[in-house]
């Protein structure tokens, strides 16, 4: 038996997101159950923990899933679920095609040239997401795209580019190149050597680019908001807006949990995924 | 081979083509002396001069740097904490969800944290405003140093801080006095990266900002929606050449702690 060590330090770390991240996400499920009022909050049933167990049951019993049936029956909310999954799933696809070749490019490239090329893929990532979203708006207006799929697919691919490419190129950098002489000496071309050998080798990291993307993806709303038209329907997008401007948090927080259900299964890949490295 | 070698480098330099001309276009169109981006009518500074007189801007740019600063401060110290935790999980309850709920901010979309943020403050019948921001800021940001710091920690051998453990000292200090100058670049560099993501949040901060706690994000964002404007321009490149002062920052201090761990 080892004696303790600093990692007790870590239960400060424990603390800090069970407030913070933990209770925050089980607040959202609780007022997803709950109704619109107008009051400050503007939700109710309300918990007062003074009023003790009668009122612990009173606040359980005007709880009920009024939210999620809105959720489902109002076409809006649904259509924007499902969009935004469509736009996530297309997005990451177009990230594949790009980053991809441009990984691969990177990883066989001069070996005094790699760091380099990594800083400059990675340094975009530093400068303000919402400068860089901006700066395609001022240049798809004038060439009449903006409020188009086009551009917002332009939009999460250009944003999202770095976090693709990054865990597709550490994968192919380690590649072993005796294999790919191996399969030379076989008699492959570098098409089919390609092929047979580094593409299923470079699989963990198309899938952690592919998760990586997807899921910030779904929830985006600076990128639906700025470069997509007023019918542009994404569910980060909707979220705000009915919490902002229709204060309607039950239907947010609905959608909110709705979102959380979809993400945790590729959440839940992903962390796989990185163990298994 | 080589014709393939070739298409490889055209790539390359059009991704990075790709990534890079928008940035250049908005330093470039910042020096425009006109108002519309098409049209190139002269080089000038009159954007900046707009800039430095513009209070309500200068305003947000205090808050924002001073959000970052106490929210990169403490999410370094979680962030430290938690690296801990996930690079020595044998001896801590539940790892896994604890690991799951370090590793789930890094991708949940933001909307989902400022959203349940905002909720708990609210429901805590806590105003909203610097320190609210600042919050959400170090939640957010502390997976990126737990990230950070775990992946320097793995290369810590452990026996040195049981050495210390041996000659009398208390786990605690055994960490700091031992490990800690150890990893140091490391928790240098999760400040820097903590820092920056603090720079650039919108969401979060439009979520659990308050009256006079106006981020400039928030306030760049505002202004964009009213559409393109030179002033943003202005405030864009100043951004980029701070974004670029911190990356250049952090990759010199990462470098340092790969140094150190071939020593």
């Amino acid at each position: 038996m080892k004696r303790p060590g600093a990692e007790r330090l870590a239960f400060a770390a424990y603390a800090w997101l069970a407030v913070f991240f933990l209770a925050p996400l089980a607040l959202v499920f609780k007022l997803s159950l709950s109704h619109t009022a107008l009051a400050l909050p503007p939700y109710a049933p309300q918990l007062h923990l003074g009023d003790g167990l009668p009122g612990l049951l009173a606040f359980v019993r005007a709880l009920d899933f009024d939210a999620y049936g809105r959720f489902v029956r109002d076409r809006i909310y649904l259509d924007a679920y499902l969009s935004s999954l469509g736009y996530a799933a297309v997005a990451t696809g177009v990230l594949l095609a790009v980053g991809y070749p441009l990984a691969l490019a990177m990883a066989r490239a001069p070996r005094r040239w790699r760091p380099l090329l990594v800083g400059a893929v990675t340094l975009p990532f530093w400068t303000s997401f919402l400068i860089r979203i901006y700066a395609w708006t001022a240049i798809l207006g004038p060439a009449g795209l903006l409020g188009s799929d086009a551009a917002i697919y332009i939009g999460l691919t250009y944003a999202y580019l770095p976090f693709m490419v990054l865990p597709l190129y550490a994968v192919l950098e380690r590649e072993d190149e005796t294999l790919r002489e191996a399969a030379a000496d076989l008699g492959a071309t570098p098409w089919s050597a390609f092929w047979t050998v580094t593409a299923p080798l470079s699989l963990p990291g198309a899938a952690a680019g592919a998760l990586l993307c997807f899921i910030p993806m779904v929830g985006e709303f600076v990128i639906p908001d700025l470069l997509g038209g007023p019918r542009t329907l994404m569910i980060g997008k909707l979220i705000w807006t009915e919490f902002f401007a229709n204060r309607d948090w039950p239907a947010a927080c609905a959608a909110a949990m709705a979102l959380v259900a979809t993400l945790a299964l590729p959440i839940a890949l992903y962390r796989r995924l990185e163990r298994r490295r | 081979m080589r014709a393939w070698r070739w298409a490889g480098r055209g790539w390359i330099v059009a991704c990075l083509a790709f990534l890079y001309l928008p940035i250049l276009l908005v330093v470039a169109w910042s020096f425009n002396a006109g108002r519309l981006a098409a049209v190139w009518s002269g080089f000038s500074l009159r954007w900046y001069e707009a800039l430095f007189h513009d209070e309500a801007l200068l305003q947000a740019l205090g808050v924002t740097v001073r959000v970052a600063v106490l929210s990169a401060t403490l999410a370094t110290v979680l962030g430290l904490c938690a690296g801990l935790g996930l690079a020595r999980p044998r001896r801590l309850p539940a790892p896994g969800l604890f690991a799951t709920a370090v590793y789930a901010p890094l991708v949940l979309p933001d909307v989902l944290l400022g959203l349940s943020l905002l909720l708990l403050f609210v429901s805590a019948g806590v105003a909203r405003g610097f320190w609210t921001v600042a919050i959400a800021h170090a939640t957010g940001a502390v997976a990126y140093v737990a990230v950070v710091v775990q992946a320097r920690l793995a290369r810590v051998d452990p026996s040195l801080e049981e050495a210390a453990q041996d000659l009398g000292a208390g786990p605690v200090k055994a960490f700091v006095t031992v490990t800690l100058p150890l990893i140091a670049p490391a928790v240098a560099a999760g400040w820097l990266l903590a820092f920056s993501l603090s720079l650039d949040d919108l969401v979060l901060a439009s979520f659990t900002a308050g009256p006079g706690s106006t981020t400039l994000p928030m306030r760049l964002y505002s202004q964009i929606r009213l559409g393109v404007n030179p002033e943003i321009n202005a405030a864009s490149t100043l951004m980029i050449l701070a974004a670029a002062t911190a990356a250049g920052t952090y990759a010199l201090v990462l470098r340092r702690t790969r140094n150190l761990g071939s020593a």
